[in-house]
């Protein structure tokens, strides 16, 4: 952007409000805002946790079923349970939002969001039961 | 044109990285972190995780999801940096910390699933 | 007797205070009143010093916003009735510095707002005997809604990321771009891609949402955003890929 335009000489004392550390808590959409993003740090801590398993599993059966034992841990179920709720809100936002940055038209008119919404939790649902199918019947 | 701006070039590993984590880590998350813990499902066993594993498919898979997964959170969390902690002063620092980190998540993903064996 | 409401208006006088103070007036509240009602009452019998931007009274000319009880609106388009028994809060826009009163300076956006040539950009102009450019109903849906913009800069003062970084361009400004980048009739996309993507300026842009949510135009800043990014990545790889010549 351009410098800011350049007012008259006889600048008058503006006053600029400082934003707080904490804007973020003054209004509930905003507080959902920060949640959304906090996401992405539990998808982090997944990703670690799905390579922690993999060099388990590489180890052999003693590794991994240590890594299983403190999976079982309660304080670790709890961080995951939390952890998966946090997914959610990740991916159930994102499908919300989807079709506000995909806009698609057909004939001259643009698709209801429903229908661009609907066909991608149709695919986690198919896509998760065969992941699952793959996983638990290995 | 002058001082093009490269974030483009994250945000579509931020994008691409959104949408893998939205729709596979829940599924992976609920089994390996509630329902095999829990015993809601029998966990299948080491031999048969390895198999799996051992896979080209599998480990094509695992590498997509978690490269663009760690990508997906470095920009997202870079932001919530500068909004969230009002930190954007710190720009450098979080910069080489959070792609920094994708990176060297990529790294040892790339490792890990090369030496399955 | 009739019903009174109190309105919590912040003052700012400068040249006698160095930090806005708040000053309470109490108004009748008459049905069909609107914010903006109440300050021209104010204005016109009780404090004539009360500083303050208004003209259409219509909701068309994007002047009169303010902050009400914290939330961004156009005075003329919300209803005083809405806020008894109060009291209610006047403040100035958020996110701008104050000159006055409720007066806030606006150059910021206005420059940015320039910045992006929210005009038709041809590279090859008709003559006049050809005739006008025309266009289809369906070319026009595709930009209408972004082109219901105000100018009122609600959507800036419900933008976090506006308020903590002035180098964003702001929902309005990247609203109107886009309205003009998807003009059938105008050819300067790329002109416009090369000044809001070059210093960051629609990056900042977290997706919080809340400008769509204020914008009483119901414009959809924030989607008109995600469409942009979307845009300037496929650009950003596009150039990549296949490297053009100046352009």
């Amino acid at each position: 952007m351009t410098e800011r335009s350049a007012y008259t000489e006889f600048r008058p004392k503006w006053y600029r409000a400082r934003v707080s550390t904490y804007w973020w808590l003054s209004q509930w959409s905003y507080t959902k805002f920060i949640l959304r993003e906090l996401s992405s740090v539990f998808v982090g801590y997944f990703i670690v946790i799905t390579l922690l398993q993999v060099r388990a599993l590489t180890l052999g059966a003693s590794s991994y079923a240590e890594l299983q034992l403190w999976l079982g841990n309660p304080l670790v179920i709890l961080l995951n349970t939390v952890g998966f709720l946090f997914l959610l809100l990740h991916t159930i936002t994102w499908f919300n939002l989807t079709p506000r940055a995909i806009v698609l038209r057909l004939g001259g008119k643009r698709v209801p969001d429903i229908l661009i919404i609907a066909p991608n939790y149709v695919a986690w649902v198919v896509i998760s039961g065969v992941l699952a199918w793959v996983i638990v019947g290995s | 044109m002058a001082n093009k701006s490269n974030v483009a070039f994250f945000w579509a590993l931020f994008s691409a990285g959104g949408v893998v984590s939205a729709f596979l880590l829940p599924v992976h998350v609920f089994l390996f972190g509630l329902a095999f813990p829990l015993g809601w499902i029998a966990s299948p066993s080491h031999e048969s995780l390895l198999a799996l594993l051992q896979s080209p498919v599998t480990r094509i898979y695992l590498l997509v999801l978690c490269v663009l997964s760690l990508f997906h959170w470095a920009h997202r969390f870079r932001y919530t940096l500068y909004d969230g902690a009002q930190m954007k002063h710190l720009n450098e620092v979080i910069v080489v910390l959070t792609y920094g980190g994708a990176t060297l998540g990529s790294v040892v993903a790339i490792y890990l699933l090369l030496n399955v064996g | 007797m009739t019903d009174t409401i109190v309105l919590e208006v912040t003052r700012y006088r400068p040249e006698q205070e160095t930090e806005p103070t708040v000053q309470e007036y109490e108004v009748p509240i008459t049905p069909d009143w609107v914010i903006l009602d109440a300050l021209n009452y104010i204005k016109d019998d009780v404090d004539g010093s009360l500083s303050y931007r208004w003209s259409c009274r219509m909701g068309i000319c994007g002047s009169c916003g303010m902050m009400v009880n914290g939330k961004p609106k156009l005075t003329c388009a919300t209803f005083l009735a809405d806020y008894a028994p109060g009291p209610v809060r006047i403040e100035p826009l958020k996110n701008f510095p104050i000159i006055r009163d409720l007066t806030i300076e606006m150059s910021d956006f206005m420059t940015k707002l320039k910045d992006v040539k929210p005009w038709i950009i041809r590279e090859d102009e008709k003559p006049i005997e050809e005739g006008e450019y025309l266009q289809t109903p369906a070319e026009l849906d595709t930009y209408k809604q972004f082109s219901m913009c105000i100018n009122c800069m609600l959507c800036y003062s419900a933008c976090p990321v506006y308020g903590l970084d002035d180098a964003f361009a702001g929902p309005a400004v990247i609203a109107l771009a886009q309205r003009y980048n998807m003009d059938s009739r105008d050819q300067g996309a790329s002109e416009r891609l090369g000044i809001l993507s070059e210093h960051e300026g629609i990056w900042a842009c977290t997706f919080v949402g809340e400008c769509t949510k204020v914008c009483p135009k119901h414009v959809d800043p924030a989607g008109a955003i995600q469409q942009y990014k979307v845009t300037a990545t496929t650009e950003w790889f596009k150039s990549l890929l296949m490297p053009r010549g100046s352009k």
